[in-house]
């Protein structure tokens, strides 16, 4: 026939249907394009096979529903915030002076004193992170306050300083970037005029063979289902106006009183706390020497319970009664630490017996009274005074040009060290933080599960059903951990650079270890409900934390002076003296002088003035596009609407 | 011959072959291409006992041989897509090489929308009487969500997920759903035309 004529013709000549000189030229391009586009295939298949954990967060997701697989993603972009705040602090701070600085043992800061060393090397010791892990790079009172070190002459200090303002400046670049990504996504919208029919006729794969895969996807379309209904519940429920505002009146007014109420209780056991401790504490038992802790530690547990069996009351779309409960309990923490701090303020004894870890807090508000270690630090360099000159038997003439005696750097008493101290203190908080996190789940959750399943056949009502039964996924308590976990990451990382790098551990072990957990152990919720598509509001919590957590790094840097006795800034009056001696030694002069003319403040407020401007400007301009927007939104639904 | 010498190294060696004109045949027939129709023929020989390999094109492979094939195994729909595809007068829903081929196509890159989209229909349609009532889409949803006791949705959530379909794609109201409607539906979704693609 004659389409078998024609079809014998075209296989022949296939490759020369081009130019005819350049036959062989034409396959080659044809091949060399199919190539490519398989190049471009495989490509986009590498690059999603690398983001990790994903198969693992598609699984909890097809299983367990958006809201708690956003948590695991959340919990993944954290990751990668750390890595690169790991990165910073490790290969600008910690590597040089390791490798370049002068090495342990050869000045006082860097020596373990004759007192400690004994315990130095203990486990013990190590854990509490004094002893050999004191002084070493990890901390602060490590670093030598040489300018420059090393034959490449590399600037400690003044990369100390910046890696420090570096980080948080790049937590709030990347945590606003994200913000506003997401506020794009969230207005592009979604078509969802058949949305159920098309889950029912168009979502199996054809392509999936795998029956594991299969599993994940009977489990991620019924989760899609009952995602939809809810959604859908949502949006038809018929609503007694009056009757739901003012339950919902209610509830806030019981959950304020529920703040208050905690808040009183911190001030009422702190004063009781102080009054034991002015008694002396060998008079009290367990209950009353830890009653701070343990009070604030069961108000942490019971409360959040307590807010969402208020929250049952306002009847919100699950969705928001979340962020409610997310934003009740940040209000219930911050509160709590807020009392504490003040009560303490009164009386603060940095030698107490036992030192709670809040503490720290105070030292950098409390400027009201004399700052403790300035005093400290007038007896400390007053008794070395002495102690040099019962080095030259007392005589210690004017212009001596006797040799200095050697005396072995563990033997040289020390100034104190507050910023070691303080970063001690982060980190300890940060290791017991996540110690409890993770017996918490073994406890909490899989020894519980192991406890329904296996004694489930021999006791009297259904452990199944009733109570205890299996324990749900806490978003919200998991959510805000992590958030505050990363807050303490954030002020403790400039005296501690060794935090990011805990951290880092943390958050990939956590990831491992609560995977398998909500596997395991968890049950979906009865309502599961799709996450809003973006993470702005744990965005927003997030950023919150941020602005508070910087709060006390950048006071330090900018009214306390640095320790005389330890760290990269000893010896200066103010910790960002290293900039202007940068600026004097390593810039040409006429660098100087434009520097001194622009930190001028007849320049700065104009310019804070013109920023504030563009900021207006630029509001007014996006919402006329987000209006713009929605007139065409609404032309599209018209025509469609035509065409049935 | 020399074609009859290709079209058996093609197949990698194989005792049985597969007839040039009817190869071209196929190829006019069906959206696939000579490769993809060489490849089935190899895997349709595959599924039958060595005796009867040689003459496959007429050969039928009973339905539970057909649902060992990896990329038919764990896919909700095997037992109607079988019996949409078999022209068996038996009603055994046994599959000839035609009526493979005939999957294939209709479940290849080159197929059009509209194709795949009458066969969706006939597959979704359970008790083949040309509509999708409340039972069709019952079953359907059953079987979307697995065999599993936990996975399955409540009456409550059942009737509930059926009316708002029926509200959604129902447009004359009668309480079923009929070609032209799914039609409608399914064409306006981005993700038909990549999720119904089968390849061997």
């Amino acid at each position: 026939s004659f389409s078998r004529e024609a079809q014998l013709f075209v296989e022949k000549f296939e490759g020369a249907l081009g130019k005819g000189k350049g036959k062989k030229f034409y396959a080659y391009k044809v091949m060399m394009t199919k190539k490519w586009m398989k190049f471009q295939r495989d490509f986009e298949n590498f690059k999603t096979a690398c983001i990790p954990w994903e198969m693992k967060i598609k699984e909890i997701e097809s299983h367990f529903g958006s809201s708690v697989a956003s948590y695991f993603i959340f919990l993944r972009w954290m990751y990668g915030i750390n890595m690169i705040l790991f990165g910073l602090t490790f290969g600008l701070v910690m590597v040089p002076e390791a490798l370049m600085g002068k090495p342990y043992g050869s000045l006082p800061r860097k020596t373990v004193p004759r007192a400690e060393e004994a315990s130095a090397m203990n486990f013990a010791t190590l854990w509490d992170f004094s002893g050999f892990a004191q002084y070493s790079v990890l901390f602060y009172g490590y670093y030598n306050n040489q300018r420059t070190i090393g034959w490449l002459r590399f600037r400690m200090p003044l990369s100390y300083f910046l890696v420090g303002v570096g980080t948080i400046g790049y937590s709030f670049m990347i945590v606003i970037r994200t913000m506003a990504r997401n506020a794009n996504e969230e207005g592009g919208g979604d078509d969802t005029s058949f949305n159920f029919s098309w889950k029912m006729f168009t979502s199996w794969d054809y392509l999936s063979g795998n029956p594991e895969t299969a599993d994940n996807k009977f489990a991620s379309i019924t989760t899609s289902f009952k995602e939809a209904i809810v959604e859908e519940q949502e949006s038809r429920k018929e609503e007694n106006i009056h009757l739901t505002r003012f339950l919902r009146v209610l509830a806030n007014f019981l959950a304020l009183c529920t703040l208050a109420g905690s808040g009183y209780l911190i001030f009422f056991v702190v004063r009781r706390s102080q009054k034991f401790a002015l008694e002396g504490l060998e008079n009290y038992g367990w209950w009353e020497r830890n009653e701070v802790n343990m009070v604030m530690s069961l108000l942490g547990m019971f409360c959040p319970t307590l807010f969402d069996v208020i929250s049952s009351l306002e009847n919100y779309h699950p969705r928001i009664a979340l962020r409610w409960q997310l934003g009740r309990i940040f209000a219930l923490f911050l509160g709590n630490l807020y009392t504490f701090i003040i009560a303490l303020m009164d009386e603060i004894n940095l030698k107490a017996s036992y030192l709670p870890p809040f503490i720290i807090f105070n030292m950098h508000m409390g400027q009201e009274e004399d700052f403790q270690p300035l005093e400290e630090e007038k007896i400390v360099k007053y008794n070395m005074t002495i102690w040099e000159a019962s080095l030259y038997n007392g005589t210690i003439p004017e212009n001596s040009t006797a040799p200095p005696i050697q005396v072995d750097p563990a033997d040289v008493p020390r100034g104190p060290c507050w910023e070691t101290m303080v970063g001690q203190e982060f980190v300890r908080l940060t290791v017991s933080d996540t110690m409890t996190t993770y017996i918490t789940i073994l406890i909490g959750d899989f020894l519980r599960a192991v406890f329904v399943r296996f004694f489930n056949y021999c006791w009297c009502w259904d452990l199944e059903y009733g109570f205890p039964s299996y324990s749900e996924f806490d978003i919200s308590g998991n959510v805000l951990g992590l958030i505050f976990n990363q807050g303490m990451i954030w002020m403790g990382s400039f005296y501690a650079p060794c935090l990011p790098a805990i951290n880092v551990f943390r958050l990939h072990t956590s990831m491992y270890l609560q995977c398998w957990a909500v596997m395991c152990c968890n049950v979906p919720q009865e309502r599961v409900f799709k996450a809003s598509r973006s993470n702005n509001f744990y965005m927003a919590m997030l950023l919150f934390i941020l602005f508070l957590s910087t709060l006390p790094a950048v006071y330090t840097i900018v009214s306390i002076p640095p320790s005389f006795d330890c760290g990269p800034f000893s010896g200066k009056t103010r910790m960002f003296e290293v900039i202007s001696e940068t600026l004097e030694h390593d810039f040409p002069s006429w660098f100087g002088k434009v520097f001194g003319y622009a930190s001028n403040p007849g320049l700065i407020l104009p310019f804070i003035l013109l920023m504030v401007l563009s900021i207006y400007y630029l509001n007014a301009t996006s919402k006329s596009y987000k209006e713009a927007n929605l007139e065409l939104k609404k032309k599209l639904q018209s025509v469609r609407n035509r065409e049935l | 011959t020399g074609e009859a010498e290709a079209a058996r190294a093609a197949m990698g060696g194989s005792a049985s072959l597969l007839p040039r004109e009817a190869l071209g045949e196929y190829q006019e027939l069906t959206f696939l291409g000579k490769q993809e129709i060489l490849l089935a023929y190899k895997r349709f020989s595959e599924l039958l006992p060595k005796e009867e390999r040689e003459n496959a094109c007429s050969a039928r492979v009973p339905k539970s041989q057909i649902l060992t094939l990896p990329e038919l195994r764990a896919n909700p729909f095997q037992h109607r897509i079988c019996r949409v595809f078999s022209t068996s007068d038996d009603g055994d829903d046994s599959i000839s090489f035609e009526d493979f081929l005939d999957m294939l196509s209709v479940f290849s890159d080159s197929a059009t929308s509209d194709i795949k989209s009458h066969y969706a229909f006939r597959i979704f349609d359970f008790d083949d009487d040309g509509t999708l009532d409340r039972k069709d889409l019952e079953k359907l949803v059953n079987c979307l969500t697995g065999q599993g006791q936990e996975s399955r949705l409540s009456n409550a959530e059942m009737e509930q997920l059926i009316q708002n379909i029926l509200e959604e794609s129902d447009i004359d109201k009668d309480g079923t759903i009929n070609l032209s409607e799914f039609q409608h539906v399914v064409s306006r979704s981005p993700d038909f035309a990549r999720y119904s693609v089968l390849q061997l």
